[in-house]
């Protein structure tokens, strides 16, 4: 449904150029949920944010990002806009930045249907309170302020607004990082609900392994603007082909779990400047001669599994 | 220097000794609501909290935003006036001190906090942040001895070679070298009680792990270390002890392992089920709790959680349950505040 192909974005700097996503590329099914990890800067946000249209000025973009076969990048805003909130819709990180403080919830998850004409007047209020009773909110709450709402029902109310046009698909960028746990378990368990329950499919983004762990079918593992890793959750976790997806489910202390947990050294490298090789051999436990020289290439190691390793061309005994 | 100031522990071998620690802020009531002569009211940030912590010892103070864990750090460092308890440093009560008396003992309890973006002057290089403490206390007198504390203590703090970072800015530094700057200038003046306020919360994954070690190594060298999160599987993995915040109240504390894996209080249960956990196999049903804390200026009558509690019972309304041993407790060390459990 949702097909991204050779995705590059980069951004003007001063004294150069800053290649934040380079050539990542992923399909998204419908009904799907798919995690999309990594740490600070490794590109997820760009990544979705350029699906969305909503880069900055100072971005440019290449590639393909086909809806439904229909390539949304082609012309710029003129072929993104009538699909961004109408076919994909996003929930931001911090809720309280979503909404316009000065205007009253209800009237602003109106907005994006009178926008594309789904709905307007009447009809729209009511489908706005319909909304937030949907996702667990009172209806009569629609003429209240963003401020009278505490923060789990703000980005209640900003999921609302995201499906206010019956969006396709869902891109939910740190949905649950500035919540408490308990928020964070009723808005994980509301998305978990309203994607089974509207067959939409959704891209959570966050740098939290475990979410991803509980809540989506497949993720992508991406670093330094390349996708390191992509297939099953179970997968990943089990049987992880990247040492960088190894090593980030062993620096994530585990509830239950009694094994050490490590650091990763080092820092990604800095993406305005050219970098040999495997991007992340200076940090990785098991580089090699090859990994400074020659860049891995994504490719096929599993079922639904790709990795970009030059340890999966070795077999086992030799790379040990 | 009194007996009980020279005293390394209170009588029961801690080094810190919280008892019946309130801390309450008023609440603005504007201009009209004073002439008209409205009842003040207060934020009761911390209700009632005991606990102690003795050298080498970590304990993790968890709990939701709002549930007073802050609060009760600040009110032990004197930041905040307690409005009623004893806070027993050393055996000695610091609860009325006032800031002259306490700064010998400042010296000896510092904390770090969460956001190492904020908490390092951006125009003070590495080596004058961690020397700073020692000018205000008035250590290490000639430069040159000044400068070997600074060196001593950015190698505790696992910045090493020290001579990398000593002439450097915070924004030359990446997250996690900005923490450990923090820890060396609190570490510089060799306290013997750290705490901590959600020291990785701001930081990227793959470097949280190294701060906690580093946390871990100080404590193992005979630090007393309170270290304040919200994140359960962190206090699982690096604190010995677990209290367990809500609404002010400690509801449940004792050994991390017990704690994690035998938990006591209808709370506890609820928040350890909620936890994500890293294996995609695992999914134990989450007890989700409806709504949000409530509000704490308003403590609910009897059990204070006894409003949201999935197994709350009619007495649970009136009695309010105080923090003790529960027959099905494993540990002798492992209370809960519930009647039920």
């Amino acid at each position: 449904m949702l097909s991204v192909e050779g995705l590059e974005v980069w951004f003007d700097v001063p004294g150069g150029e800053l290649h934040a996503v380079q050539g990542v590329a992923f399909d998204l099914f419908p009904g799907e949920r798919m995690g999309l990890v990594g740490e600070s800067g490794c590109g997820k946000t760009t990544t979705i944010l350029a699906l969305m249209g909503l880069l900055p000025p100072s971005a440019s973009v290449a590639g393909r990002v086909l809806l439904d076969g229909e390539d949304v990048l082609a012309k710029g805003e003129d072929s993104v806009s009538p699909h961004r909130w109408r076919d994909v819709a996003m929930v931001f990180q911090g809720a309280m930045n979503a909404f316009n403080p000065v205007k009253t919830v209800g009237s602003q998850i109106v907005e994006p249907m009178e926008l594309h004409g789904v709905a307007s007047g009447r009809a729209a209020r009511n489908q706005a309170a319909e909304l937030l009773e949907m996702v667990g909110i009172s209806g009569s709450r629609a003429d209240r302020y963003p401020h009278e709402f505490s923060g789990g029902m703000r980005q209640r109310a900003a999921i609302a607004m995201a499906l206010a046009c019956s969006p396709k698909v869902l891109l939910a960028d740190e949905p649950t990082t500035a919540l408490d746990v308990m928020v964070q378990a009723q808005i994980l368990e509301l998305l978990v609900r309203l994607t089974d329950d509207l067959g939409l499919a959704m891209i959570l983004v966050t740098h939290d392994l475990p979410v991803v762990a509980q809540v989506c079918g497949r993720a992508a593992v991406m670093y330094a603007g390349k996708v390191a890793e992509s297939g099953p959750i179970e997968t990943l976790f089990h049987d992880p082909r990247h040492p960088y997806t190894r090593m980030l489910f062993q620096a994530t202390p585990d509830l239950h779990g009694d094994d050490e947990v490590a650091s990763i050294p080092g820092a990604p490298p800095r993406l305005d400047r050219e970098v040999l090789g495997c991007p992340f051999h200076p940090r990785c436990d098991s580089a090699f001669s090859r990994c400074p020289v020659e860049e891995p290439r994504l490719r096929e190691v599993g079922d639904n599994h790709t990795a970009a390793c030059h340890l999966n061309d070795v077999p086992m005994q030799v790379a040990q | 220097m009194s007996a009980a100031e020279v005293g390394a522990v209170t009588a029961n071998g801690s080094l810190l000794e919280v008892q019946g620690l309130v801390t309450r802020y008023p609440v603005p009531r504007g201009l009209l609501g004073t002439l008209r002569r409205q009842e003040q009211e207060h934020v009761h940030a911390v209700e009632g909290v005991d606990f102690s912590v003795g050298l080498g010892e970590m304990l993790a103070l968890v709990g939701e935003s709002g549930c007073g864990k802050t609060t009760t750090a600040q009110t032990v460092m004197r930041m905040v006036d307690a409005d009623a308890g004893r806070i027993l440093f050393r055996g000695r009560d610091i609860s009325h001190l006032t800031q002259r008396q306490l700064r010998p003992l400042r010296r000896e309890m510092q904390i770090i906090y969460q956001d190492p973006y904020e908490s390092l002057d951006p125009r003070y290089r590495v080596r004058d942040t961690v020397a700073e403490p020692l000018l205000i206390h008035g250590i290490g007198g000639k430069a040159a001895e000044r400068d070997a504390l600074v060196v001593q203590a950015l190698v505790q703090a696992g910045l090493e070679p020290p001579e990398l970072y000593l002439d450097r800015f915070p924004h030359e530094l990446s997250g996690g070298q900005r923490q450990r700057v923090a820890i060396a200038a609190a570490m510089v003046l060799k306290p013997k009680l750290l705490l901590a306020d959600e020291p990785v919360s701001m930081l990227d994954v793959s470097v949280r792990a190294g701060i906690l070690r580093l946390l871990d190594e100080l404590r193992r060298d005979g630090l007393a270390i309170v270290m304040i999160t919200h994140d359960l599987s962190t206090a699982a993995h690096f604190a010995d002890r677990i209290a367990v915040m809500y609404l002010g109240r400690i509801v449940e504390e004792g050994p991390a392992k017990d704690v994690v894996r035998n938990p006591l209080h209808p709370y506890t249960k609820a928040l350890i089920s909620v936890v994500p956990k890293r294996d995609p196999r695992d999914s134990t049903e989450p007890q989700i709790l409806k709504g949000e804390t409530p509000n704490p200026i308003h403590i609910p009558s009897g059990c204070r959680f006894h409003p949201r509690c999935p197994i709350a019972q009619e007495e649970c309304r009136s009695i309010d349950p105080e923090l003790r041993r529960p027959a099905s407790a494993k540990s002798p060390e492992h209370r809960a505040a519930c009647i039920l459990a």
